[in-house]
């Protein structure tokens, strides 16, 4: 028996500066310019030098060949904790983990964490051609189809064996859609009827064009530091109650019902001391609605299988009886590649800021955010989860 | 239900020829286990030595139980089905011709959930199928599912046709007519549905045995071929050369000799002429065209099978001369394959054990008929298998390569 111990709390974390560099469909730029853009940001509204940052945490497909290393000399940075995360949609909460540890035990102060891609006419191609090994032995030459294929499958079953309908991810995608109007950084600005989602041409059934993202250039990016620091520098906060990540949960399953949540969600309550129905927004990573759906019940809010009887029970919009997705999340805003996992978390501090503007869900305290990435091969395999509070 | 392959129009003229293309090409080292079971037709998986746990996809430790004897082993071909789709949009310009593309998530019975692709007569989720591995047009190992039991026209599958090499509506060119195998094999392509077959046959004046059979065969037309001649085949190819879509290389020159003797050199350039030297001429005047028409329509340029004899493997002294001449032709079949590929047309080489023929006169059974040679032939075009093994001879000379080929080249003869 392998001695465990509770974990220590995140008490004194804090997050700070939520920046959104707009995003674009196109870029002729790499992404260091989104990166750079994303720093510089962070730098003014922190009201100090990008110098100063003496950590940094950075997410990106498309960086390459430089690793987080090379970054340090491309922006004039001097970090003493230096990460690279490249867990795809789960990379921005394994960051704030990770950097909140770090400054807990003074081992850096700020920690910048960025997350941005850009993309080119053919960056999404070659990234799925070279996404993994497993990926490129035993998934891609399949048809090519890239994550629509392989979640395809992963909803295929999940509508079989628990009743969803493509109504019910609708409903959650046209909720969306109806948030990212509200949001200027949206790079969809048409309204969506179901009638339009349901009628939309196939990708790989089930899905159809509305079920999925749509790849773009862009950044997100934030600061996370110590409680002090940030009374020091005069900068609002959020306070980061818990974290949790898991990788590779259920290996035996046949196929993904469930993610490395299940496992870990009690201990995310329990650190934060509060209940699923105590949030008053939800930030999951929506992929995919499905994907949503299988978080509603993994993060406790539904049991294993309620998920479509939830969606239909409730409303997603900013004024619904469950605020899911408050940006217009990646189905609306656009994914720009690994800056899709940060997504929820800029929104969720601008929420708790009380800066979210048109998304603003009125006296938001308590917010949860959820990431999940790397579909390796048949599954996505990282999951991760935060509960932040307003200060 | 498979919808039956309509017979092809004749080909406007007027119509742009399409370039082959090719389906994602990039596998790990380890995955190329798959592809030696795929080129004979076996079906293996990555068995753990050490506790028995079948896994894929391919990997460099069992993730049970990190052991990393990880051989490939003959497994189950049993599975379920659990998921399904059906790809209407990819980036991927071979697939975005093939759309939409039938692939599902399977629990083989041996363990392992699988992504693979999909015969159209499979069931929904919840089906039992029927595994297999295949080449596909890069020449990579792919897995495959299929109804457990055949349904009718379940060859005519476009994803399925996409894998194999079948003689159906296309039109064969056999290269010597007066090869023990020629009327064997017209007469089983024709059975298998093949549009014409072209016979080569050199100095048509001198007559031979199976002239009158060949002749008789519907849709079997000889022509002028002499292997040993760069312009007859030239000729040839600039006449049929673009309605060639399986080409048949049954070239052969059996002449014992010993190696001692004054005169075996010359044996040796003769059956080399014949044999490497032929394939060389044949490559050079129908290997561009037929790498050009890998995509022309549903009935393009798919297979290029060579006929050679098992001692190509490893030198038979009684004849010394022969193997290594099938020898040489392994070799340039390797070459060739590399370049047929880039228009996803198939090498397939077919190693026989010695034919019941008079220049074996004095070799002891087992023998192999030509109808065997023909009809495996035929079942490799249809799997689509890159080696075949015909007869008892090079199925056991196959089994002993891969277990210690010092042993086999110390006993052979013997």
């Amino acid at each position: 028996m392998i001695l465990s111990r509770a974990r220590q709390s995140y008490d004194g974390v804090v997050l700070a500066v939520p920046v959104t560099v707009p995003y674009q469909r196109y870029s002729i730029e790499t992404a260091h310019w989104w990166m750079g853009k994303a720093l510089r940001a962070l730098a003014e509204g922190a009201g100090v030098s990008h110098r100063d940052f003496d950590g940094f945490s950075v997410s990106s497909f498309t960086m390459g060949p430089d690793s987080a290393i090379a970054l340090t000399q491309h922006f004039g940075l001097t970090p003493r904790h230096l990460d690279h995360v490249p867990m795809g949609g789960a990379s921005g909460i394994v960051s704030i983990r990770r950097a909140a540890r770090a400054v807990q035990a003074c081992d850096a102060d700020i920690v910048a964490c960025v997350a941005a891609d850009t993309n080119q006419v053919d960056t999404f191609r070659k990234t799925l051609a070279n996404f993994s090994r497993f990926a490129q032995d035993a998934s891609y030459p399949y048809g090519a189809g890239g994550p629509n294929a392989s979640f395809a499958l992963i909803a295929r079953h999940y509508m079989d064996t628990f009743g969803a309908t493509r109504e019910d991810f609708g409903k959650l995608c046209v909720a969306q859609r109806d948030n990212a109007l509200k949001n200027p950084h949206a790079l969809m600005k048409k309204p969506l009827t179901l009638e339009q989602y349901l009628s939309a041409r196939p990708i790989a059934e089930p899905f159809h064009l509305f079920d999925c993202v749509m790849p773009c250039a862009g950044a997100e990016a934030f600061l996370v530091m110590r409680e002090e620091t940030a009374a020091s520098l005069g900068l609002p906060f959020v306070r980061l109650l818990s974290v949790i990540e898991r990788h590779n949960a259920f290996p035996g399953d046949p196929v993904q019902v469930r993610g490395g949540w299940v496992i870990d969600r009690d201990e995310l309550y329990g650190m934060a001391d509060v209940k699923p129905d105590d949030m008053d927004f939800v930030q999951t990573y929506d992929d995919y609605a499905v994907i949503s759906m299988m978080q509603f019940e993994d993060l406790g809010f539904c049991a294993k299988g309620e998920g479509p009887d939830f969606v239909r029970q409730h409303t997603f919009t900013i004024d619904g009886s469950f605020p899911h997705n408050t940006s217009g999340g990646q189905l609306s805003v656009g994914q720009a590649g690994a800056a899709g996992g940060h997504l929820g978390i800029t929104e969720a501090m601008r929420q708790l800021l009380g800066v979210a503007g048109g998304t603003q869900v009125e006296g938001a305290k308590l917010g949860l955010v959820s990431g999940f990435g790397m579909i390796n091969y048949d599954r996505g395999l990282a999951s991760a989860a935060a509960i932040l509070a307003r200060a | 239900m498979t919808e039956p392959l309509p017979k092809p129009n004749r080909k406007n003229p007027l119509v742009r020829t399409r370039q082959p293309l090719l389906p994602p090409a990039s596998r790990s080292h380890k995955a190329h286990g798959l592809t030696l079971a795929a080129a004979a037709g076996r079906f293996m998986l990555q068995c753990c030595g050490e506790c028995g746990q079948y896994t894929y996809p391919a990997r460099e430790a069992c993730p049970n139980c990190l052991s990393a004897d990880l051989p490939f082993k003959d497994a189950p071909t049993g599975g379920v089905l659990l998921s399904e789709t059906r790809i209407e949009v990819t980036g991927d310009p071979y697939f975005r011709e093939h759309m939409p593309w039938r692939t599902g998530l399977v629990r083989l019975d041996c363990g392992p959930s699988a992504v693979v692709h999909l015969h159209g007569d499979c069931g929904g989720p919840g089906s039992q199928l029927s595994l297999s591995l295949q080449l596909d047009r890069v020449g990579q190992a792919v897995l495959f599912a299929r109804p457990v039991s055949e349904t009718p026209d379940m060859e005519d599958d476009p994803q399925w046709r996409e894998m194999t090499a079948d003689p159906k509506y296309r039109r064969v060119l056999i290269t010597d007519g007066r090869s023990p195998v020629a009327v064997a094999l017209a007469i089983a392509l024709k059975k298998a549905g093949a549009a014409k077959v072209f016979v080569g046959v050199a100095d048509r004046w001198k007559p031979f045995e199976e002239q009158k059979a060949l002749e008789a065969i519907e849709g079997v037309e000889i022509v002028d071929l002499d292997l040993t001649s760069e312009r007859s085949i030239q000729e040839l190819a600039m006449d049929i050369g673009a309605k060639v879509e399986i080409l048949i290389n049954t070239a052969d020159h059996v002449r014992p000799t010993h190696l001692f003797n004054a005169g075996a050199i010359n044996t040796a350039r003769e059956a080399m002429d014949h044999t490497a030297m032929g394939l060389m001429r044949l490559a050079q005047a129908f290997g561009p065209v037929m790498r050009s028409r890998g995509a022309d329509g549903k009935t393009g340029a798919v297979a290029w099978v060579n006929v050679l004899s098992v001692h190509g493997l490893s030198n038979v002294p009684q004849f010394g001369v022969h193997s290594a001449a099938h020898a040489a032709c392994l070799s340039l079949s390797q070459w060739l394959r590399s370049e047929l590929r880039q228009g996803g047309v198939r090498v397939i080489n077919a190693f026989t054990g010695p034919l019941d023929t008079e220049w074996f006169q004095t070799v002891p059974p087992p023998k192999v008929a030509p109808k065997v040679l023909a009809d495996a032939i035929m079942d490799g075009l249809k799997r689509g298998l890159e080696d075949i093994y015909v007869g008892d001879v090079a199925k056991d000379i196959e089994a002993r390569l891969f277990d210690n080929p010092k042993a086999v080249e110390r006993e052979v003869g013997q």
